[in-house]
């Protein structure tokens, strides 16, 4: 469970607000999406809601472990994919401990689930944006967390692999994991979010349902350009298609 | 790492052979050391000398070979091992702490601090004692005040202490070139200089218990705390998010480090390079996992010290003073060291 309360940051006391009065709650085993365009603080607003950068105004309370998972990550150290996987258990080691066997078949069933097995000897520097992103989620999940907070999980990846990780992100759904994504795609959201969080400006915001908040007019104003959700069926299935009209000015 | 390292290496991968191998060439380097010298002592003498504190042996050397391997040279080569094994390990331990494999103890204003404590000791010809401790509290003063410089609220960030460092090494140089400037020729002047330049000269049992105790007291918890430190080195955010007190962890890595190189300076004098140059050579070996790097660089930062120490006792008839040695041999040997790593991709992409 997550519930962010009148959140707000600025960088410094007399900078402008980044974001300020953001609201919203997710229920155990919910997913949301944050979708805003660039620069509008998304990932700022993932930081502060998990503490690293200490928020100025507003309550976040976590029911339960939160991990999170960077944008990427850039270590002059090329650890092996493994020993950077099972560094998700840190939080469980004390000062002087390191990982136990036990640790290290979390780590395993980790990249299994995120299906990277054949990856784990491999150097962090010798892997794909992709294949990176893939071993950050890895990590997360063998810290067995309650709760997921990702930063544009798939922006780097092909279809495939985003495939993969919203297959991944449903699973962790289904096991209880409250999971809380930025995105670019509102096809993601639409896909596997509950609730979708739509940052227009620093003190404009809108969230709720799927339905509800992702509509042309709301994406339409969200990036200024003409947006069409398209319905189609598949497999008798009622979905939607995002459809940006490039060349308009909404 | 172990798959990329040269193929006459390929027999290591039998379990723990690493080790056994770097052992053995410290117990290998220490042996040399105690039979080189003006005065030669065969390595089965210097054995038989070793063993016959603890078990009896029939005696093959005379008396003064006894003497020279056991009051002369033995604590020179321990205390040459131990200040390696300190070195080496505190800037391995930096350089993953601090994120950037090009720091050493001597950038975040450790050395440079001891350095001044020291001087300032001989200049008012204090004695060895007072020598030690005032290297020692200004090497801890002045990472101090390196750190409280790079504090902004609450935080640290690597760069801003790596700089805060850099600017509190300049004003203690400065400090020491007035010390130096201002010490008499007849008398501190020569001292002062001599020490600088770093020397296992005035080895004695009392500094090996002073460098012993201190990388028993502050080297073990800093090898223990190796994935600490992996972890530490991701970054301060990443490292955060995976549930670790940064800020916390990271003084206490600092906090240990200086403990170790103030050390090292005050019964050696100042012995730049090991602690960047070693490391280096460690990761190359074993490749990055601090698990593995801070262990290694402890064994063979003792080598590579007890190696360059004999060379400058025997290589002429006069001594060579060891900061001169450990740069001439360390300076190339890092630029080397550069080139594979980055070839390698064990430093970067």
């Amino acid at each position: 469970m997550i519930e962010v309360t009148d959140l707000g940051y600025r960088h410094h006391a007399r900078s402008p607000w980044v974001f300020k009065h953001h609201s919203l709650s997710l229920k155990k085993g919910e997913v949301g999406a944050i979708i805003g365009p660039n620069g509008r603080g998304k990932t700022t607003l993932l930081k502060a809601l998990l503490g690293l950068i200490k928020p100025q105004q507003g309550s976040v309370t976590f029911a339960g472990l939160p991990a999170y998972v960077p944008q990427g990550t850039d270590t002059s150290f090329p650890y092996r994919v493994r020993d950077l996987v099972v560094m998700g258990r840190a939080r469980t080691l004390g000062l002087f401990a390191s990982p136990s066997r036990q640790d290290y078949r979390l780590a395993d069933e980790a990249m299994a689930r995120v299906g990277i097995e054949a990856l784990a000897n491999r150097r962090l520097t010798e892997l794909s944006g992709g294949q990176r992103q893939l071993v950050l989620i890895a990590r997360a999940l063998a810290s067995q967390c309650d709760i997921l907070v990702l930063d544009e999980p798939t922006s780097a990846l092909d279809y495939h692999n985003q495939n993969r990780v919203m297959a991944v992100l449903e699973q962790a759904r289904n096991d209880g994991v409250t999971v809380l994504f930025t995105t670019h795609s509102p096809q993601h959201a639409l896909a596997i979010a509950d609730s979708v969080l739509l940052m227009f400006g620093p003190d404009e915001y809108r969230f709720g349902p799927c339905d509800e908040v992702l509509t042309d007019q709301q994406l339409a104003r969200l990036y200024n350009i003409d947006i069409r959700t398209l319905p189609f069926e598949h497999n008798g299935q009622a979905h939607r298609a995002v459809v940006p009209v490039f060349g308009s000015m909404a | 790492m172990t798959s990329q390292i040269a193929p006459a290496l390929m027999p290591l991968r039998v379990r723990g052979g690493v080790w056994w191998l770097l052992g053995a060439f410290l117990v290998a380097v220490m042996l040399v050391s105690l039979s080189t010298g003006n005065y030669q002592v065969p390595v089965n003498h210097v054995v038989g000398i070793l063993v016959s504190s603890w078990w009896p042996v029939e005696v093959t050397w005379t008396p003064v070979e006894a003497r020279v391997v056991e009051l002369i040279r033995l604590p020179r080569v321990l205390i040459a091992a131990l200040v390696g094994a300190s070195l080496a390990l505190a800037g391995a331990a930096l350089q993953g702490a601090l994120r950037n494999p090009l720091v050493g103890p001597q950038i975040v204003g450790v050395s440079s601090g001891a350095a001044l404590g020291g001087v300032l000791a001989l200049f008012l010809a204090l004695g060895t004692a007072a020598v030690i401790g005032s290297a020692f509290v200004f090497g801890a003063l002045a990472m101090l005040i390196a750190y409280s410089m790079a504090r902004v609220s609450g935080n640290s960030s690597p760069l801003t202490l790596v700089l805060a460092g850099i600017v509190v090494s300049a004003f203690c140089s400065a400090l020491v070139s007035l010390l130096t400037y201002l010490a008499n020729p007849e008398d501190s002047l020569p001292t002062i200089v001599y020490w600088l330049m770093g020397s296992f000269a005035t080895a004695s049992f009392d500094k090996v218990w002073v460098v012993g105790s201190v990388l028993l007291l502050a080297g073990l918890p800093l090898v223990l705390m190796r994935f600490r430190i992996n972890v530490l080195s991701l970054g301060d955010e990443e490292a955060q998010s995976l549930g670790i007190p940064v800020e916390r962890t990271r003084w206490a890595v600092l906090a240990l480090c200086t403990a170790l190189v103030a050390a090292s300076v005050s019964v050696s004098g100042v012995v730049d390079w090991v602690g960047l140059v070693i490391p280096h050579f460690a990761r190359l070996l074993l490749g990055p996992d601090h698990r593995k790097v801070l262990p290694a660089s402890m064994l063979m930062g003792a080598a590579y010290m007890v190696i360059i120490d004999t060379l400058a006792r025997s290589l002429t008839s006069a001594e060579i003073p060891l900061g001169v040695l450990t740069a001439i041999v360390g300076a190339p040997i890092f630029a080397w060291l550069l080139r594979q790593s980055s070839r390698r991709g064990a430093l970067h992409d």
